[in-house]
């Protein structure tokens, strides 16, 4: 198995989903069954590439990078083919393949208008080359390359697959992006021309930690990949393109959205932003924790304002990363282990709330939370399982949305040395409180939707309770929910290590 | 046992997920399962009573007064008292890592002494007879199987609150009883008022939590450490900066404000009697309801020292829990509804174990919880008995019911002695624990919480005098055909009736006992608390003053004296009687003015920030760079750029239209002009040669 | 014998095929007159061949006669292929590269 530790591993991770592009293309259009095969045996073994990763990898070293590779690629500007993981990337790549894995099966039977399953399987593959390459890229411009293929399929996806008003939405979706992607791509030029000898390699970026650099260069280029960054997370009030995405995309194209491509953007400030230059990360920490406190408070308030259902899901993202990004703002290992937990909380928890929303809409072809009510009564088992996830989603302890969001809160009481203490406890009350609103918008969610009888319209409609292969891709995450909110040291384990080192790093370099 | 407590809490557990998977296919669809876990689980807690019973007698060397328990349950006779000297007995724990941060590993685990042993036993106990009494109760429902399996995981939660060793550990088992406590209030959710309720219930003791969220953390940043011994240890040696004590505690009052129904977030307790009778006695009666006092006596150390409880001042918790008892009891006089008659007062007791609390009568709150448990709910129970047998599925005294007691004998019977129990007359249990709140108060110096829990002895002991007048004596006003209960619910009933009786006699300190005390009173990491000697004059006051209430009510509702008609007649009493019958405006406060206006007025604003500010900003761009683009477009790029660009294209064509005559296609002018061309070129190069 | 009759014979079969090349309508006997041009350098190389006694000036000519050779032959074919055309062997007619 050398060549699997070796890099070829990783590799396979990344670049088995093209390939399986490839083929999907390769056949003609009117053999659904076996694009619809093919798709889910790649997305499948890319799983089990994962597995393999999960097995091998060595956890008494989650801080170093592993199955690393490191060859020659763009030499005229020193960018390599650097790629490798650690505890941090572990777990969100193994998110990613799950996910794509339940995407695949969700859709097995019904694809949204315009069908043409050959199109919309061949861009989920797409899409997961670009994210597990995110997770897995050790280098800025890889990175940027995988950040960026992202982008398009996501985009064809809403604005072939989206509801009616998909284009605005696409469009709104593919520019906001792409300006922050802007940004940060000179954010990236200007470290490798600013650094001695020139590099784009991420590993050695964070060992430097910013030195050489002045004070205001770094702000500036931290603001180059905050901004890229912060619209992709969403961060308030970068975060207007999500509820439009949201509510136009196709169900899959949401859960892709909502459980990973959210991801990328704190995990751009968890792998780049805070080792790369943590001095100008001590001097952004109190607004970008503002920012997140904002987050957690109006997105709440806009989810109470809500009409529709999947919209509601959406602003609930804004607040709920709002606590990943309060975590992160502490620059305390506590905090970025609580918020590393959280993407992967959340990608679940929300994931399978924007799975019920599809779920909900293809049977009573509405999202309207006015004309829903009485799902238990009708499809009691899809019914308790919306519950199940609101309840995980608002943190109930026990399930996996807790360790994302009480320690990121308990690290906002204590954050790095240096960080203003007042302002931050002031945050953590603020966030508490939000986690009050998150029970309150959710909660009338699943009363709006769950309780009650039926509403005239639909008293006589015949619906269907959660079929087969939604079983299938549900369980999946339903297990992982319960399994990591009851014995949270399964991932807590894998990240602590490889956060400390980050958080150590920042620390240092502060300090030093 | 008691390093194999972590068994009591499992079996539920495992319970609830097999009636889950199974339950609807067993014959009894699945309340065999629960019944059968649960009494599993309360046997292994009075083993486990006992063991800790064994070791706290074996540390003071009086192993042999243990034969006098050989049943193994606490209500047995107490013996001896005589001298006991303090010898520590630490908790016993076990635990493994749960979660590691920063390189800190966090333990889950139990911590079992006998606070904890004490609380098995209660919950095991009410638990297993409410899973028995809802065989019967529930039978027929339409959500029997989910029923048993949320009665099952709400037992799990609840006795992992108890068993835990940390603080974070004792939040998740109390988000948990809470997610119950929600479900089980929503049990029939068809109707509308059902679900508005489980949401209140849900979202209120929410609100408290922020407080307990905030004070665990105070409290790690504090103490360094999650771990509930060594919080109150350091705590207790003034380890911890007091500002942070009160800080924490204050916070964690909170929690204990929302859960335990105190004043000003006692309103969502009555709602909660929406869920089924069982739900009702078992969650908002005697379990999880405690379960803020319980918080309050595990972590005591921190609010004694952040209260400064010793010093014999007024402090917030004995305030709060002060106000609870005064405004809970007189809410329960103008509630036609028996479940809400218990509801309020249920929230009146609650507030005499967190004025307890609050005062320093840590034994005495602890073992208020103890006996309220049993008469409390002794009570519900036997007002669903009531409802089940006598007044079709009614809980409205005054209209469904009267008259009761000839045709239920056992449920009249025990629920006198629930009555009486609570009222405090002796020997109920309810004199013994009140009455050593009271008594503790009055040693410590807090003599105007003595007058409050006075009054409040009063008026409970007035308002239920009413309410048994009006369920059993009188004429029957019901439809039906009252008959007695069956055997499922009648023996609970019974059962409970016993311990309501006896369970006071385990610390009865006129009788020289005090078991209780030295069993659950912590000798780790605690406060030195001073115990009041038993003073037949406070006792004679106390049972004196219920009496007098009983007396009161009973001339009033049997002999029809007083003042009959007032609130017709007098403006002011029909004030107070209108405000209290809009339970002091607090719902109304809530519900349209505060959650009103966030989910109304706030979360709209929020929402219109959004779509018109942000997002219009961002269109705004949007429409700003299609704009500067179309002018870029129409201005720059049509008329300018592309002007020059077919400016010079023009110019081109019409060079090359004057060239075109030159081209004439005729291959013999082209031969002509070259002939000529170098006739003329030859005669330059002759001219110019020379 | 001197060089110079040959080169006035020569001179005249030129003009006499430069006035033929531009004036004459009929194709081919424009091409008759490009024969004339020809020759009239062939008369040129073989005179001076002689004059300066080197034989370069011969093979030169032997050269000129067979392209010559050549070119006629295509040169008919066009005329012909024009003459069946236009029905006419008249060039004034092939002007469809007018500009």
């Amino acid at each position: 198995m050398d060549w699997f530790d070796s890099g070829w591993g990783l590799t396979l991770a990344i670049f088995l989903p093209v390939a399986g592009m490839v083929v999907v293309l390769a056949i003609p259009k009117a053999q659904e069954q076996a694009i619809k095969i093919v798709a889910l045996l790649t997305t499948l073994a890319t799983l089990a590439a994962g597995v393999g990763l999960l097995v091998r990898f060595d956890y008494d070293d989650t801080g170093d990078l592993q199955f690393e590779a490191n060859k020659s690629w763009i030499d005229v500007i020193q960018s390599r083919y650097h790629i490798g993981i650690d505890g941090i990337a572990l777990p969100l790549l193994l998110l990613s393949m799950v996910v794509t894995v339940a995407c695949v099966i969700y859709s097995w039977d019904h694809f949204p208008a315009p069908h043409n399953p050959k199109g919309f399987l061949a861009l989920t593959l797409l899409l997961e080359t670009g994210m597990n390459g995110t997770f897995a890229a050790q280098d800025l411009i890889l990175f940027f390359i995988f950040f960026e293929l992202v982008l398009l399929p996501m985009f064809f996806m809403i604005g072939v697959w989206g509801g009616p008003n998909r284009v605005y939405a696409s469009i709104k979706f593919f520019l906001f992006t792409l300006f922050g992607s802007a940004l940060m791509l000179l954010s990236f030029l200007a470290l490798f021309f600013l650094t001695e000898p020139h590099t784009f390699d991420i590993p050695t970026l964070a060992e430097a930690a910013g030195e050489g650099l002045v004070g205001s260069t770094q702000n500036l280029i931290f603001l180059g990949l905050f901004l890229g960054f912060a619209i992709k997370v969403p961060m308030f009030p970068f975060h207007t393109w999500l509820p439009d995405a949201h509510t136009e995309a196709p169900t899959v194209g949401s859960v892709i959205l909502a459980a990973v491509l959210l991801k990328l953007g704190t995990y751009g400030f968890v792998r780049i932003a805070l080792p790369v230059l943590p001095q100008a990360a001590e001097d952004w920490a109190p607004w970008i924790g503002l920012l997140a406190v904002i987050g957690i408070i109006y997105g709440a308030l806009c989810c109470l304002a809500q009409r529709d259902m999947k919209r509601l899901i959406a602003f609930s993202s804004v607040a709920h990363m709002g606590f990943v990004m309060l975590g992160i703002a502490t620059l305390t290992d506590f905090g970025i282990n609580a918020a590393v937990f959280g993407m992967v909380a959340h990608g679940l928890i929300t994931g399978m709330l924007f799975f019920l929303a599809g779920s909900v809409q293809e049977r009573y072809n509405t999202r309207e939370l006015s004309r829903l009510g009485g799902l238990l009564v009708q499809a009691p088992r899809l019914g308790w399982i919306l519950g199940f996830c609101a309840m995980a989603s608002l943190g109930l302890p026990g399930l996996a949305g807790f360790w994302g969001e009480f320690p990121a809160i308990l690290s906002a009481y204590e954050p790095l040395e240096g960080l203003p203490v007042e302002t931050f406890r002031t945050f953590m009350v603020f966030a508490a409180i939000g986690t009050v609103l998150a029970a309150g918008y959710l909660l009338w969610m699943f009363q709006r939707v769950a309780f009650g009888e039926p509403k005239p319209e639909f008293e006589s409609a015949h619906i269907h309770d959660v079929h087969a292969p939604e079983w299938i891709a549900w369980t999946p995450l339903l297990l992982l929910i319960v399994a990591l909110g009851v014995y949270p040291n399964l991932l807590f384990k894998i990240t602590d290590g490889a956060v400390t080192g980050v958080a150590d790093g920042v620390a240092k370099a502060i300090g030093g | 046992m008691l390093r194999n407590a972590w068994l009591i809490p499992l079996l539920p557990a495992l319970s609830f997920v097999a009636i889950l998977l199974v339950g609807k296919r067993l014959p009894r669809r699945g309340a065999e399962l629960g019944v059968g876990a649960v009494g599993a689980s309360f046997v292994l807690a009075c083993v486990a009573a006992w063991q800790w019973i064994d070791r706290v007698e074996g540390a003071t060397g009086k192993s042999e007064g243990l034969r006098a328990f050989g049943k193994g349950v606490l209500g047995g006779e107490g013996g001896e008292g005589g001298e006991h000297a303090e010898v520590a007995v630490a908790p016993v724990t076990r635990g493994f890592t749960w979660w590691q941060n920063g390189n800190v590993e966090f333990n889950v685990g139990i911590a079992i002494d006998g606070l904890t042993v004490m609380m098995l036993f209660v919950v095991t106990l009410v638990s297993f007879l409410v899973h028995v009494y809802s065989t019967s109760y529930m039978e027929g429902d339409r959500r029997f199987t989910h029923f048993y399996a949320l009665l099952s995981l709400f037992t799990a939660s609840m006795l992992l609150l108890v068993v835990a060793d940390n603080t974070i550990q004792l939040l998740v088992g109390w988000e948990l009883v809470g997610l119950c406590s929600f479900v089980l209030i929503g049990h029939w959710w068809e109707e509308k008022p059902n679900a508005d309720a489980a949401v209140k219930a849900f979202l209120t003791t929410r609100v408290g939590d922020v407080g307990l969220m905030i004070g665990i953390i105070v409290l790690f940043f504090a103490a360094g450490t999650f771990d509930i011994q060594a919080i109150n240890a350091q705590a207790v040696e003034g380890e911890i900066g007091h500002t942070l004590l009160v800080v924490a505690s204050a916070c964690l009052l909170g929690g204990i404000i929302g859960k335990s129904g105190q004043f000003p977030l006692h309103t969502w307790l009555p709602d909660a009697m929406a869920g089924p009778t069982p739900v009702s006695a078992l969650i908002h009666a005697a379990t999880m309801v405690v379960a803020g006092v319980y918080l309050g006596a595990r972590l005591y150390p921190v609010f004694f020292e952040g209260f400064s409880i010793d010093g014999g001042t007024i402090n917030v918790m004995a305030l709060i829990g002060g106000t609870t008892i005064i405004i809970g009891a007189a809410l329960a006089f103008v509630q036609n509804d028996i479940k809400k008659v218990l509801a309020y007062s249920t929230i009146s007791q609650l507030g005499y174990m967190v004025m307890g609390l609050g005062v320093g009568a840590w034994v005495a709150a602890v073992f208020h919880l103890f006996t309220h448990a049993f008469f409390k709910a002794l009570l519900f129970l036997g007002a669903g008995s009531v409802s089940h047998s006598g007044s079709h599925h009614s809980f409205d005294m005054k209209a469904d019911m009267g008259g009761l007691r000839k045709f239920m004998p056992v449920t009249f019977w025990t629920f006198m002695i629930g009555s009486l129990a609570l009222a405090g007359i002796i020997p109920f249990a309810g004199f013994w624990s009140k009455d050593e709140i009271l008594a503790t108060a009055g040693q410590n110096e807090f003599t105007f919480f003595l007058v409050v829990g006075l009054v409040g002895a009063f008026m409970t002991a007035a308002y239920m005098t009413r309410c048994v007048y009006l369920t059993f004596f009188g004429e029957y006003r019901g439809h039906g055909e009252p008959h007695e209960s069956p055997r499922a619910i009648t023996v609970p009933l019974i059962v409970l009736a016993g311990f309501s009786v006896l369970a006071g006699l385990v610390n009865a300190s006129a009788l020289e006992i005090e078991k209780f005390k030295e069993w659950v009173e912590p000798t780790v990491a605690f406060p030195a608390l001073e115990h009041p000697e038993f003073e037949l004059a406070g006792a004679a006051l106390a049972l004196a003053v219920a009496l007098l209430g009983i007396l009161v009510s009973y001339a009033y509702w049997f002999r029809n004296l007083g003042p009959h008609g007032i609130t017709a007649r007098n403006p002011l009493a029909r004030a107070g009687y209108t405000f209290l019958e809009n339970k002091y405006y607090l719902d109304a406060l809530y519900e349209n003015v505060i959650v009103g206006s966030i989910k109304g007025a706030i979360a709209r604003a929020s929402y219109w920030t959004n779509q018109r500010v942000i997002d219009g900003a961002v269109n705004g761009v949007a429409t700003g760079a299609a704009q500067v683009g179309r002018f870029a477009y129409d201005v720059l790029d049509q008329k300018a750029v592309d002007g020059a660009v077919n400016g010079l294209a023009v110019s081109t064509g019409q060079t090359g239209g004057l060239l075109r005559y030159v081209q004439s296609g005729r291959v013999q002018r082209y031969a002509l002009m070259l002939f000529a061309s170098v006739a003329l070129l030859s005669l330059a190069l002759f001219v110019f040669s020379n | 014998m001197a060089l110079n009759q040959f080169l006035i014979l020569s001179a005249f079969l030129f003009c006499t095929g430069v006035y033929g090349v531009l004036a004459r309508r009929n194709g081919v006997l424009v091409l008759m007159s490009v024969e004339l041009m020809l020759n009239a350098v062939n008369i040129n190389l073989v005179a001076f061949s002689a004059f300066v006694r080197d034989v370069g000036g011969q093979i030169f000519a032997l050269f000129v006669i067979t392209i010559a050779a050549a070119e006629v032959g295509v040169g008919l074919a066009i005329v012909l292929l024009i003459y069946r055309n236009l029905d006419s062997p008249d060039l004034d007619r092939v002007d469809q590269l007018k500009g």
